[in-house]
């Protein structure tokens, strides 16, 4: 393998209608309608269903968790836990995640602990877990430049000729910044393997996706790369699922980046600072929930015969068990330590900041008599 | 992944014990080489640094000696360059990356100052980004807009970046090294201006830590204190002032950040005056801090205000007028002469 690529650009535009392979009565559809690609195997989709509804219950919670006053923010993904567990799905644990903020049930998927996951929206650290134990960065507040990230761990894991394939989040505001212009193209050139999920859920905080972008659809931008874009129904996991693997297996091969538009919704607020009912109407949020993308999988599973009962039980008991370890967690206060702010910032101690630190102890000891 | 990381194997026949007179562009060279062989984590990538070697030939020859997957040239795009250099350093690679020039870096400033400088303090340690983030700077060039900036104050004022510049040959060679071989992320400034300076040099050589400043002339009377090509300025200065029975002191910073204190105040201590000399533009310059600090340290030694003799405060002036935005020795001296020196 050299970085001497063969030129092999995709000039191949996305679908204007997103691909889906479940439509939202949850019946499978065929024909141009799924771009080719198949339903997953049904155990497999009542894997992404678990996923999804334990998701939604940790989301649901800590959202009301923040309205108790136990977290700073919480950009919650209600409505789209089809992009969030389909994509997250699709990768191994040898590979590595890039997420942004909004990323929190995905996160789950990782196995990282909700303690760890919201260790930066209570306020306690800016990051919580350890990214290379979970391959997964700390979730990126500045946007698009994560993408970035992921791009030159592509690289050097291509480099390394580890098959390691690098994911990344990004929504549709992020599309409009340099980085992810950067990113898309870096990647192409480079072809390194890496898969960049765009979910479009219609919003930046507040202002719509038509004021960020002239293209007929966010995907369509792969093309002017070189890379395969897809345009996909955002709200079915199956679709998601499916077009996520296949992109993640041809990086894997060394087929090169994929960028993948998922079209979903924010059925929440941007964060619990946030009032969506100055830029849109009730009317549109009703119509979103509507189209639900847990309920358009129960539907399919349902008809298919493949959730029983029990199941569905034992699913509910998983959630509430874990909305009950995130309670938990978030109701007890962690110990941190302030001097602990100096330790970290430099792998050798520093003259300056060890007279810093001391000046704080001296304060903290001054406080404390 | 295997890695290793054997001892410095230098560039130069060895045997050729008699100094060599080699540049800084050249040393700067040696160096990326001599690190290149010793680990093969390092790579080197940015605008032009293959087959051209750089626009100021620093990488010049890399791409034929280690390949095109140690060595290449990226997409023309700074923010691109750095922030899959943070991923590759994720990876276990060590990152050479070049930014072309001082001003050409500022697209990359977000992924510099978010990510690169916070990322260590944010993960508490358990990520480390031994980035080194190479920047042609300074002015003195004839350089059309955009070529001659010192953008050295943006990343010394920001925690999580150690930022170093040499002022001469072997520090440049012996300093890059020690960057390349840091665990933290290090803003490597290179003086434009010196690229082309010589000195006798048998590679490999290790100066001062790179964390230090040195004391490059001794004096008695005043401590002039500069980093990169102003340290020419003040040696000129110094060598000016014997003549005048006046006894210059000069420092070289070498580190812009962490400062080194202890060399600094010594000196200032002794001397009882000093003056800080940069190119950059003196309103919240770099000057500001070394001022700051020798006032706050030593203000009872001290006979005199600490003067800066710096830019004006102005953009950096095109390549016909440089001359008068300049520090010169003639105007050291001119600032210098203005202390009230009979209450010394």
């Amino acid at each position: 393998m050299s970085l001497n690529v063969e030129h092999h650009a995709t000039r191949t535009l996305p679908s204007e209608k997103p691909l889906r392979l479940l439509d939202n009565a949850g019946h499978a559809v065929d024909g141009s309608e799924t771009g080719g690609f198949s339903l997953p195997p049904v155990e497999r989709l009542l894997e992404l269903y678990r996923r999804m509804v334990v998701a939604r219950r940790f989301d649901v919670q800590v959202t009301a968790l923040t309205k108790q006053g136990r977290l700073a923010t919480y950009p919650s993904a209600y409505g789209q836990e089809a992009c969030e567990i389909g994509v997250i799905s699709a990768i191994t644990a040898d590979d590595w995640f890039f997420p942004t903020y909004r990323d929190s049930i995905a996160l789950l998927t990782r196995g990282i602990a909700p303690g760890e996951i919201l260790t930066s929206f209570r306020g306690d650290w800016h990051n919580g877990y350890d990214q290379h134990r979970y391959r997964t960065t700390a979730q990126a507040t500045p946007l698009a430049t994560q993408a970035l990230h992921a791009v030159g761990l592509a690289h050097a894991a291509r480099l390394r000729r580890d098959p390691i394939v690098a994911l990344t989040f990004l929504g549709d505001g992020a599309t409009s910044e340099g980085d992810a212009h950067e990113a898309f193209n870096f990647a192409a050139v480079w072809q390194t393997p890496t898969v960049f999920l765009v979910q479009n859920n219609q919003f930046a905080i507040s202002t719509p996706v038509a004021r960020q972008t002239h293209a007929a659809t966010l995907a369509d931008k792969a093309v002017g790369y070189g890379m395969p874009g897809y345009h996909v129904d955002g709200n079915d996991v199956a679709a998601m699922y499916a077009v996520a693997h296949a992109a993640v297996e041809r990086a894997r091969s060394g087929g090169g980046p994929t960028l993948i538009e998922g079209l979903t919704y924010r059925i929440e607020s941007h964060t619990n600072s946030d009032d969506p009912t100055r830029y849109r109407k009730a009317r549109e949020v009703e119509h979103w929930k509507r189209r639900d993308p847990i309920e358009r999988l129960e539907k399919y599973l349902v008809s298919e015969g493949a959730l029983s009962d029990a199941t569905r039980a034992e699913i509910a008991d998983a959630a509430e068990s874990l909305a009950r370890e995130t309670r938990e967690v978030m109701t007890r206060e962690a110990v941190i330590d302030p001097l602990e702010l100096f330790d970290h910032v430099y792998s050798r101690p520093r003259a300056a900041l060890l007279e810093q630190r001391a000046a704080l102890e001296a304060e903290l000891a001054g406080a404390a008599r | 992944m295997t890695t290793t990381h054997t001892e410095p194997t230098p560039a130069t026949d060895a045997a050729a014990s008699a100094p060599q007179p080699l540049t800084m562009a050249g040393a700067l060279n040696a160096a990326l080489r001599d690190e290149m062989a010793a680990d093969d984590r390092v790579v080197v990538y940015g605008e032009d640094v293959g087959p051209l070697g750089g626009v100021f030939r620093v990488t010049d020859g890399l791409q034929a000696a280690f390949g095109d997957e140690r060595v290449w040239d990226s997409p023309l795009a700074e923010s691109g360059i750095v922030g899959t250099a943070i991923g590759m350093a994720l990876y276990g690679m060590r990152p050479v990356v070049e930014m072309q020039f001082d001003a050409f870096s500022y697209p990359a400033f977000e992924q510099i100052v978010s990510h690169v400088a916070k990322m260590r303090n944010r993960t508490k340690g358990r990520v480390e980004l031994p980035i080194v983030i190479r920047i042609p700077c300074a002015g003195a060039i004839g350089g059309v807009e955009h070529h001659s900036d010192s953008s050295e104050a943006y990343w010394a004022s920001t925690p999580g970046l150690t930022v170093v510049m040499p002022s001469s040959p072997a520090d440049a060679y012996s300093m890059l090294r020690e960057a390349i071989r840091s665990d933290d992320p290090v803003v490597f400034m290179e003086p434009k201006s010196r690229y082309w300076s010589k000195a006798p040099l048998t590679l490999p050589v290790q100066t001062a830590p790179m964390d230090r400043a040195q004391v490059v002339r001794e004096g008695t009377d005043v401590t002039l204190i500069g980093y990169g090509p102003t340290v020419r300025t003040a040696l000129d200065a110094a060598s000016a002032a014997e003549a005048e029975d006046l006894s210059i002191e000069v420092i070289d910073l070498r580190s812009l950040s962490p400062f080194d204190d202890e060399t600094v105040s010594a000196s200032v201590r002794k001397t009882s005056r000093a003056a800080v000399i940069h190119e950059a533009a003196q309103f919240g310059g770099y000057g500001a801090e070394v001022a700051a600090r020798i006032t706050e340290r030593n203000f009872f030694h001290l006979a005199a205000p600490v003067l800066r003799i710096t830019g004006y405060d102005i953009p950096y002036p095109s390549p016909k007028l440089e001359e008068h935005y300049l520090p010169t020795p003639d105007r050291v001296l001119a600032a210098i002469a203005g202390w009230e020196w009979d209450l010394a």
